[in-house]
């Protein structure tokens, strides 16, 4: 938790030691630089209780695992079945660490009380789709060619002043990566991810 | 008349009766005092401890004597951080309890309030579940939620802070019977598929055994699994824990396995070409060398917490469920296996290996519990601390029934036994014993009070080698002799500290003494007793399975050479 807290905090170090590596596994971290293993996805859904994510973070952090990315929003609800709004919560995590000990991680969040499943969908076919904001320096000279990035990835320009403006790019996470990378030389201000969100295919269980 | 309001305090009381609870261990304090009150007024008896962890192990022994859970309530801050360690022991051991801390009011949490604690926060991880209540409209849900996840499925404690504001302000929430967790599954039978994979596995088997854990104790499965032992003709060996689930004096019955249980259970499970583990978990003191455990032999596991499921080994068949069904849904399915050489060669390493220990030099502790055991000791409840005092209990003091043998196992802690002698006793009315080093004895002796106060038929048995004895047998053996941190000089004259509390106390120094000693502790029965044993200062446990080394590097005896330090867990 405190290293993936550390990213966020820092926003220029997440861009700064890029470097392209597309759809190799296992992959270089771009803030350490550090061939890392390859990430796992698992989805919960959770009761949206106080101290659920403290709980969740710590099956993790006893074992040693980085979490790299965790989104958390409210679920769907549904007054027919019960459910009523704020009830309960998804989580996203994207974490690295030994294989062998996932199966454990798995098997001791779906143990906590207030966590109604968690599913490991690495490897699986699913939708996944991530969000970055990025603050550019763009004066003059380089706007053109920072535009014409924005148009190839399909980002969108959200805000424009003389001297920045900021880009929108939605996406899987392998794109979000390469669209930093080139952006990273016209000089990133700042960058916000989302971390990855997901959906499993078909009729399949998230 | 007019009709008192009824407080959150009140609440949370009514809300005890209505479970069934019968006595309280706790300790007060300013942010717990509504509930206090309300307890002036409720036929639940409360105990006054001296020191909060005693308070957690005596409910943990009640909960371990009888399967119902214990209830502790203690203050903020302090007084809630002095319950981890029971926690702790609680969780590992798989013990149902309710711990009740009094909290700062809500409107100064987190704001470093007199004596407030983010007691939630420090207990996450040892605690099955846990409560911060915020409203006092939740108390009747969190009350009922509480005992359900306590005592169902893999039973453990549950943790619930209650800021003052809540306890000491109006509660009318209505009491609440019925649980709603969307996120809380316990199997109960296994799939029946499964249970006829596992049935077709020991069909096959020419040496099997069966390796039985607390959660045989829990479930209750002892009679479900000596039915199968005979129906199969098949050993039994049993984890620390999980003696007294099947009678230890029963023919099958290779008592303890793991690192100092006994040759032949060991050997029988390094032969065995089948294993089921039945409420076990495969703990690093049980398998020693993973690698090499039961490596030739089909293995099923039958536990009700699927996260044991290949956690430590990969078993052929898992069975998740209550231990008792799923061994009566297997009954039918088995029939007599072809075990006669298999015992043969058991029943060969028992007259071969038997416990044995040096009959000369002084009194040992070995010969204490073995006369323990044949004078009574096996109708009475023991508890033990933990050390030496506690391997050799678990050695000779034979259980033979359920829910009569109470030690801490998972987390191993000191301190646990003389309280939770306590609680047992109290529970049970029935003479309890307490195995206790004197070490240990001193680290929760100050419930000495509390004993005499209640007047529990509580037995301590005091096992004094002048050493923390474990501590120094791994010294001696593994690093040169060279003693740190291990002899207990400075120790207490324990009769007379026993009498300051009003509790009489005999020493015995020679094997001659001995049953007089405990014929008249059997017979006391006027409160408390205490027996102290002076033995002999630096005798070893053994048989001992080094830490990490596979169950074929067991000894018996002390080597003459030295040995390697070891490599496992601790
Ligand atoms: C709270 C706690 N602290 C430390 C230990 C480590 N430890 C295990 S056995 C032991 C020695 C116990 O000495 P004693 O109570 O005299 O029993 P003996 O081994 O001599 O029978 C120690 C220190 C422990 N298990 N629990
Ligand atoms: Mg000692």
């Amino acid at each position: 938790m405190t290293a993936t807290t550390d990213k966020i905090s820092k926003p220029e170090a997440r861009g700064a030691k890029f470097e392209l590596d597309p759809g190799k596994a296992p992959r270089r971290d771009i803030v350490t630089d550090v061939i890392v293993q390859p990430l796992h996805t698992i989805s919960l859904l959770v009761r949206n209780k106080p101290g659920v994510l403290c709980r969740v973070a710590m099956v993790f952090a006893r074992r040693g695992y980085n979490l790299e990315s965790l989104v958390v929003s409210p679920a769907l609800w549904n007054a027919n079945d019960g459910t009523a709004p704020g009830e309960f919560s998804r989580m996203t995590i994207t974490c690295s660490g030994d294989p062998d000990a996932l199966e454990q991680i798995i098997k001791q969040l779906e143990k906590l009380i207030d966590v109604v499943h968690a599913i490991d969908h690495t490897g699986q076919a699913v939708i996944e789709s991530e969000l970055a904001l990025v603050k550019m320096k763009a004066g003059l000279k380089d706007r053109t060619e920072i535009l014409q990035v924005a148009e190839n990835f399909k980002a969108k320009v959200v805000d424009y002043s003389a001297e920045s403006m900021i880009l929108r790019c939605a996406g899987e996470t392998e794109k979000l990566d390469a669209f930093v990378g080139l952006l990273k030389p016209f000089g990133i201000i700042e960058l916000v991810r989302s971390g990855k969100i997901l959906m499993a295919r078909g009729l399949e269980e998230t | 008349m007019l009709q008192k309001t009824t407080s959150g305090g009140d609440k949370i009381i009514q809300c005890l009766e209505r479970e069934g609870v019968e006595v309280i261990y706790g300790y007060s304090g300013g942010a717990a005092m509504p509930i206090f009150d309300a307890l002036v007024d409720s036929k639940i008896k409360f105990v006054l401890v001296r020191h909060e962890q005693g308070a957690t192990h005596m409910a943990d022994g009640y909960a371990r004597a009888t399967g119902k859970p214990g209830v502790v309530l203690v203050t903020s801050g302090p007084g809630a951080t002095n319950c981890v360690t029971g926690l702790l022991t609680a969780l590992m051991d798989s013990v149902p309890m309710i711990v009740l801390t009094g909290q700062t009011i809500t409107p100064m949490l987190g704001k470093d309030a007199f004596q407030e604690a983010d007691v939630t926060g420090i207990t996450y991880p040892v605690v099955k579940h846990s409560y911060l209540v915020k409203n006092a409209a939740d108390i009747p849900r969190v009350m009922k939620e509480a005992f359900y996840i306590a005592t169902s499925g893999r039973p453990g404690p549950v943790l619930i802070d209650l800021p003052k504001d809540i306890t000491q302000g109006p509660c009318n929430a209505p009491m609440v019977d019925e649980v709603h967790l969307p996120g809380y599954h316990i199997p109960g039978r296994a799939d029946s598929e499964l249970i006829k994979k596992a049935a077709a596995i020991i069909s096959k088997s020419k040496k099997p055994v069966l390796y039985v854990g607390h959660g045989a104790v829990i479930s209750g499965a002892g009679k479900a699994i000596m039915l199968l032992a005979e129906k199969l003709n098949a050993p039994i060996v049993n984890t620390l824990l999980g003696k007294g689930a099947c009678p230890e004096d029963h023919p099958l019955n290779q008592g303890m396995l793991g690192m100092h249980g006994t040759a032949y259970a060991n050997k029988t499970v390094s032969g065995c070409d089948m294993i089921m583990a039945i409420g076990a978990r495969w703990d690093d003191r049980i398998t020693g060398k993973l690698s090499e455990f039961c490596k030739e032999a089909t293995k099923i596991h039958i536990d009700i917490d699927v996260a044991e499921f290949n956690k430590i080994i990969r078993p052929d068949v898992s069975l998740a469920g209550d231990a008792k069904m799923v061994v009566e849904d297997l009954l039918p399915l088995v029939g007599k296996l072809d075990t006669a050489d298999w015992l043969k060669d058991i029943n060969g390493w028992r007259k071969q290996f038997p416990l044995k220990y040096p009959k000369k030099g002084g009194l040992r502790a070995q010969y204490v519990l073995d006369r323990l055991d044949k004078l009574g000791g096996r109708d009475c409840i023991i508890t033990t601390d933990v050390g030496q005092h506690q391997m050799w209990a678990a050695q000779f003091c034979l259980t033979t029934k359920n829910r009569h043998w109470l030690s801490s196992g998972g987390a191993g802690t000191m301190g646990f036994g003389f309280p939770a002698a306590i609680g047992a006793a109290m529970a049970t009315g029935k003479p309890t014993w307490c195995v206790v080093g004197d070490g240990g004895f001193q680290m929760t002796l100050c419930e000495l009070a509390t004993a005499a106060l209640q007047k529990v038929p509580v037995k301590i048995l005091i096992i004094n080698n002048s050493y923390l004895g474990m501590i120094r047998q791994w010294q001696e053996l593994f690093f040169d002799n060279r003693l740190s941190g291990a002899d207990l000089e400075g120790n207490p004259d324990f009769v007379k500290l026993a009498a300051a509390y009003g509790v009489p106390g005999k020493r015995v120094k020679r094997a001659g003494d001995v049953d007089k000693a405990i014929k008249w502790a059997m017979a006391y029965n006027d409160g408390p007793c205490l027996v102290e044993a002076e033995v002999v200062k630096d005798d070893n446990v053994f048989p001992m399975i080094p830490a990490g080394a596979p169950l074929t590097g067991m000894i018996i005896e002390k080597p003459k050479t030295k040995m390697e330090k070891p490599t496992g867990s601790t």
